[in-house]
């Protein structure tokens, strides 16, 4: 037991980027709910999660590539590319709502794979890669719905955005009321979906070669090469589970907002974000450190710094102002470690 | 000569996260001496120099220089007091040229901006007095040779016209001559009364250079004599606190070998031309010669690292060049190399210790696609005990051992593959003494297993004491080969150098 004990201590010891996240998101959302009017309620709680799964899984999504040492600035295109290809596919009948999830979500991966096969093969920096991937999503996204629109099944947007008794509800599985369902009829299916569709794909991943390749890559491409390890193979499937993770940001967005609208503004703006998350969560953008939990975390406290706007009544005018100094301070306490640092060649890792 | 030393420690503690690095230590050192630190590896020896020259801060105890107590902010601020310091790990910047980094602190100027013609001729001024006029100036730094590259932090540290100058294993890679040049340099900046503290894990050269020696064990001055004052056997016995007996193993009678690598007329570029060896099962050829003749490139063309190599590679039944370090770490041919650089091609620093052992050998502790946390717990023990690397945890980063033990693991790395071919590129550089033998015995254990092993070193004499066979290389080709008895210091140096004075005339 002990030892268990000190494996956790020395596990936080080595993650303290990641304790110090989910402290201050605790510290930020528990504040909020005090401010808020109608704090600490399931419909609160809800209407948060609802708000923050596309970012999250954006967030995700560009942690992979960062964690090779580089950028991908397509991430915000291929979630909305795949949110326009949702709000085209994702209705009828109960068959064909699961294809075109399916077909939404592959199409997003399938474009996440052409990114490697680009980057590796084109031998091109990631950042500049997926500059123009990106604006060539936008494109196809714009060819798909060139006007905002779309209709996506109603029933489906009801019951994945909101508690699990409603999903239960909505589909008749068994009823909703049944004693043993009581303690958990009250979770958001939106927080569901991120546990299940990120972390349970990211902590299997994390665990495979191809996973610790990427972390190898990162930290030190020569002496990854030198292993032998599969430098090619690793680099392709990380930008091809960043496609993955956008599409499923973006299907998500399609289901939540039932349509799809291939907003330019709005996708650069998602994929600057995911990169604050990333940097909030942990990971390192020098790449070799962090990891895909870190910036689930750093998405929400990017989220639930911005809910922080409708219940405090800033001029909006003010509004990005205000954002930027939150988020330059919210970056600095993660350097607050500096200041604990003895070594100082440590600072430059 | 004032009353006061010209440095000295009084009750100097470190501590990092928990391991002691360096527990109470009184040290002083005077001016005009050259002073060894001695220790093993992780005797807090890095630990003491980055303490004086400013990088890290003691957690207790004081310095003073002339009797006056000094505390450095950054290394910028003890290089602007005279105390100067090459570091283990080497600090320059790999994409600026040779001069770029040489006057890298403080370039000359002209109206405000970096006068690059004084630059040039600062750095040929300060090469041609360590001897190094076939470096070219305009070179990128990460275009040379480990060695070069120590030459040029030596010329670096010259520059910036040291009151202390301190060497943690800065002629670990060097040649010969290029120590004789940097002994003579030694000696000189002694008769300008410069005071200068020199480690090393070579006796040798500590026996030839130093005047005063202190020992260092377990982070604890042990004591400080003059040379002379003890025997070798003596000072390795405070080192390591056991005696040392014959230094390398016993050589198996000669029997004939079966030859298992076989490479005919090997060449790339310009630097391979017409490389031709063998290596049997259960044998350690040696590959000697003067540095950058061509060693570390055919060691990488035989690890598939190198495009475009020409000639005939055959290990066992299998021919051909592999393509890739990952085609040739695999079966059939099974080869392993340690690298030269371990910092940038043989580790992953941020990484864990667990992390870097197992990052060639990762199919053997996967299930399916995932890794199994207990394969790969069970398999990193069994490496740090096989190589006895002294380590806290194998979760923490590889960057916070020294440096003998991150080699350590560079070895062990490459050991749990398994390998049939083991191509090693100077293993035991910056490796103590009792360390070392414990390799030269496992290289023996390794070749007695029945692997082909080939080994580079520019420590000749360690070449005559593990090898049956030693393969001189010169300017891409193997020029010679000395069997058995023919395996002497006199052998091995005539046959680079002959050929090295015929090559260019004058020198020598
Ligand atoms: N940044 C660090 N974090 C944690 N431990 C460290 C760090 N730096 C050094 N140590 C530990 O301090 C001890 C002394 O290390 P140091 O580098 O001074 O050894 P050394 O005598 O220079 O050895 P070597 O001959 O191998 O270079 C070692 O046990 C090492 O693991
Ligand atoms: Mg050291």
């Amino acid at each position: 037991m002990s030892s268990k004990l000190a494996n956790l201590a020395s596990s936080i010891r080595q993650n303290r980027a990641f304790a110090g996240a989910v402290l201050m998101l605790l510290a930020l959302f528990v504040l909020y709910n005090i401010l808020h009017p109608r704090g600490f309620s399931s419909a609160v709680l809800i209407q948060n999660a609802n708000e923050s799964v596309a970012i999250v899984f954006v967030a995700m999504a560009q942690t992979i590539p960062v964690l090779l040492g580089g950028l991908d600035l397509s991430v915000g295109a291929v979630m909305t590319l795949s949110a326009c290809i949702a709000s085209v596919l994702v209705n009828g009948s109960p068959l064909q709502i699961i294809m075109g999830m399916v077909a939404t979500l592959l199409a997003g991966t399938a474009f996440g794979f052409c990114n490697g096969l680009i980057v590796v093969y084109g031998r091109l920096q990631p950042i500049i890669a997926t500059l123009a991937t990106g604006a060539i999503a936008m494109g196809l996204a714009l060819f798909i719905r060139p006007k905002p629109g779309g209709d996506v099944d109603g029933d489906l947007n009801w019951a994945v955005t909101n508690s699990l008794w409603d999903f239960v509800d909505t589909y008749g599985f068994f009823d909703p009321d049944a004693a043993w369902f009581a303690p958990v009829a009250w979770i958001p299916v939106p927080l569901l979906i991120i546990l299940v569709f990120g972390a349970g794909v990211w902590l299997p991943f994390r665990r495979t070669v191809i996973g610790r390749t990427i972390y190898a890559i990162g930290s030190a491409e020569g002496a990854a090469y030198m292993s032998g390890l599969p430098i090619n193979r690793a680099k392709i499937a990380a930008f091809t589970l960043a496609g993955f993770f956008a599409a499923c940001g973006g299907l998500y967005l399609a289901i939540q907002t039932a349509s799809g609208n291939a907003d330019i503004t709005q996708a650069g703006a998602y994929t600057l974000n995911s990169i604050a998350a990333v940097v909030l969560g942990g990971t390192s953008l020098l790449g070799g450190v962090g990891g895909a939990l870190g910036s689930l975390i750093g998405a929400l406290i990017l989220r639930v710094i911005s809910f922080y706007f409708r219940i405090l009544s800033i001029d909006p005018l003010l509004q990005p102002l205000v954002e930027g100094l939150v988020l330059l301070a919210a970056v600095s306490l993660g350097a607050v470690r500096v200041f604990r640092i003895k070594n100082r060649l440590d600072l430059f890792r | 000569m004032s009353e006061h030393p010209f440095l000295q420690l009084t009750g100097v503690s470190k501590y990092f996260a928990g391991t002691r690095a360096l527990e109470s230590v009184d040290f002083a050192c005077e001016r005009g001496s050259i002073h060894a630190v001695l220790g093993e590896n992780g005797a807090g020896k890095s630990t003491l120099i980055k303490i004086i020259s400013g990088v890290l801060k003691p957690d207790t105890g004081s310095i003073s220089i002339d009797g006056m107590p000094v505390d450095y902010a950054s290394p910028a601020d003890a290089n602007a007091a005279g105390i100067v310091c090459i570091f283990q790990e080497l600090s320059l910047v790999p994409d600026l040229t040779v001069a770029d980094n040489i006057s890298l602190a403080q370039p000359p100027r002209r109206f405000g901006m970096i006068d690059r013609r004084a630059q040039r001729e600062i750095a040929e001024h300060l090469l041609a007095r360590i001897k190094c006029e076939d470096v070219d100036p305009n070179a990128l730094v990460r275009d040379l040779s480990l060695s070069r590259r120590q030459m040029v932090e030596i010329a670096k540290a010259l520059g910036k016209r040291p009151r202390l100058l301190i060497l943690d294993e800065a002629t670990s890679a060097l040649t010969r001559n290029d120590v004789e040049t940097v002994y003579g340099l030694l000696a000189d900046l002694r008769q300008d009364n410069v005071a200068s503290l020199f480690i090393s894990h070579r006796m040798n050269e500590v026996e030839r250079l130093c005047d005063t020696l202190s020992v260092f064990r377990n982070g604890r001055h042990v004591e400080t004599f003059a040379k002379g004052e003890k025997t070798d056997g003596q000072i390795v016995r405070l080192m390591i606190g056991r005696e040392v007996d014959a230094q390398f193993p016993p050589k198996p009678a000669p029997t004939e070998h079966p030859a298992h690598l076989r490479v005919n007329a090997l060449s790339w570029e310009k630097r391979l031309k017409g490389a031709s060896l063998t290596v049997g099962r259960g044998e350690i050829v040696g590959l000697g010669g003067l540095d950058g003749q061509g060693q570390k490139e055919l060691m990488l063309a035989l690890f598939g690292v190198l495009r475009g190599v020409e000639g005939r590679v055959e290990v066992g039944e299998t021919s051909g060049v592999p393509g890739d370090p990952a085609i040739a770490k695999q079966a059939p041919r099974r080869i392993a190399l340690v690298p030269e650089d371990r910092k940038t091609e043989g580790l992953m620093l941020p990484m864990s210790i667990a992390d870097n052992l197992l990052a060639a050998s990762y199919a053997y502790v996967s299930v399916g696609p995932f890794i199994s946390p207990a394969l790969e717990s069970q398999a990193v023990s069994e490496a740090v005990a096989r190589l006895q690397i002294k380590i806290g945890d194998p979760q923490d980063a590889v960057a916070t051992l020294s440096g003998g033990n991150q080699q350590k693991v560079v070895i062990a790395k490459w050991l749990m593959t398994d390998p049939d071919v083991i191509l090693l590129n100077d293993p035991t550089r910056g490796i103590d003494v009792g360390t070392k033998q414990e390799i030269y015995r496992l290289m023996r254990r390794l070749a007695d297993e029945g692997r082909a092993i080939l080994f580079y070193s520019t420590d000749y004499a360690e070449l005559i004491g593990c090898c049956e066979r030693v393969a001189i290389m010169y300017d891409g080709a193997i020029v010679a080969e000395l069997t058995g008895d023919a395996v002497t210091e006199e052998a091995i140096v005539a046959a680079s150098l002959n050929i090295h004075a015929g090559a260019f005339g004058v020198t020598q």
